[in-house]
């Protein structure tokens, strides 16, 4: 790739240009929670990581810290990332397809008011069953963490 | 049109963003009071302003039917052509115009496309044949036969005007630079589509991180396009190609010898 010479960084959106949600459709929010889910994620998967490592400190130094995860904070805390991994997955599937060019649609000659067929109700119904499937499973989290 | 959409005057708040970058002065909003019809479109106000109120007021345009692509700007937030909005389409009291995002601003709502145009550049936009179809020597010429649907798998693409609104809407090129924007990629889509082309190097010029690999399908290029060309769509299926999950069986464009005479 040619290399381009960069300019000023004059009126480029950044990352406020990821938090502009309103007017561009659900295609856009799905991107917007892809993004903040992976981010959120990984920053969990870090946590997880040293969590599950304090072991090598002994059986109390585990216990101990596992016990933050068994306040309320904690089970809320735990109800996000149920949330947040299924929608992750579940949209990124999605994509997946979409990345090899499925369930797109084909080129045509396009006709006033040019409704892109890329956007079409086959994304659409993939993000809000990614949407739904993760309310779907932080209910059953809660009921689960905070049922008796 | 009736009688009374004519004699229907209603006014709107024009809030406009005012910045000259050459002078380093700092930027504000101007607001102006601009009556409109039912067909007054943003185009239309804002040159109602220049013409009868504020002279200095910058603003780029040229055919005011949504053909050239010159007077993008955001509309109320959006990527969209001033000229192609009509303002009571848009259900709001006050419109908010401002310069393109992702586009360095020059002055006022201009902004400056030599980036947005080095990308365009950079991925070849002209068809690429390894002989000549004009053979001077030989004084004969060739025209290709296409078939309509061999034309059907690149036309829509062909419809772009390079009005910038695409790369403006993207979330990825505000990150990154170097990323092509979604203009750029569909044209590439659309030089590779066609059975005319007969490069072979074309995809390799996107097959980098910051190339085609950076799209993560927001579709709001595909949102604001007013042309109906959905770069989102040629993306994913250059993508396709790309992966190799798509198999790329174009047929060459035969050949067809021409006879002047």
């Amino acid at each position: 790739m040619e290399e381009i010479e960069h300019p000023i960084r004059n009126n480029f959106e950044g990352l406020r240009g990821w938090l502009k949600l309103s007017g561009y459709g659900w295609e856009r929010v799905s991107y917007w929670f892809q993004r903040l889910t992976g981010v959120f994620l990984l920053i969990y998967f870090i946590g997880h990581i040293y969590e599950t490592s304090t072991i090598v400190n002994g059986l109390n130094a585990w216990e101990s810290f596992l016990e933050l995860t068994q306040t309320v904070w904690g089970h809320l805390f735990l109800i996000v990332v149920i949330g947040a991994s299924t929608f992750h997955s579940v949209n990124g599937i999605r994509l997946i397809f979409t990345h090899v060019g499925i369930g797109l649609g084909t080129p045509g000659r396009p006709d006033y008011p040019y409704n892109p067929s890329s956007l079409n109700y086959r994304q659409k119904s993939g993000i809000w069953i990614a949407l739904i499937l993760s309310v779907l499973a932080m209910y059953y989290g809660f009921n689960i963490l905070f049922g008796e | 049109m009736s009688n009374n959409d004519n004699k229907i005057e209603d006014k709107i708040k024009l809030k406009v963003y005012r910045e000259n970058r050459g002078q380093n002065s700092k930027s504000y909003y101007d607001s102006f009071e601009v009556p409109y019809k039912r067909w007054t479109t943003v185009l239309d106000a804002l040159l109602y302003v220049k013409g009868y109120i504020d002279p200095s007021l910058a603003i780029r345009y040229s055919c005011r039917m949504a053909s050239c692509g010159s007077c993008g700007m955001k509309i109320n937030g959006i990527p969209r052509l001033a000229c192609y909005t009509k303002i009571s389409e848009l259900e709001t009291s006050t419109i908010e115009c401002e310069p393109l995002g992702n586009f360095p601003i020059i002055r006022d709502l201009v902004t400056d496309f030599s980036l947005f145009y080095k990308h365009h550049k950079n991925i070849q936009p002209y068809i690429q044949s390894t002989e000549s179809v004009e053979t001077a020597a030989e004084e004969k010429t060739y025209s290709y036969n296409q078939s309509p649907q061999d034309v059907d798998k690149y036309l829509q693409f062909s419809y772009c005007i390079k009005c910038g609104l695409c790369y403006s809407a993207c979330p990825t090129v505000g990150t990154d630079l170097r990323f092509p924007g979604p203009q750029a990629l569909a044209q590439l889509y659309r030089y590779f589509a066609d059975t005319r082309d007969e490069s072979k190097n074309r995809l390799n010029i996107v097959d980098d991180r910051h190339g085609i690999w950076r799209c993560h399908f927001a579709g709001s290029c595909s949102k604001v396009c007013p042309k109906g060309v959905d770069p989102a769509l040629g993306i994913q299926l250059l993508r396709s190609y790309m992966l190799g999950v798509s198999k790329n069986n174009k047929k060459q464009a035969e050949k067809i010898e021409v006879n002047l005479d």
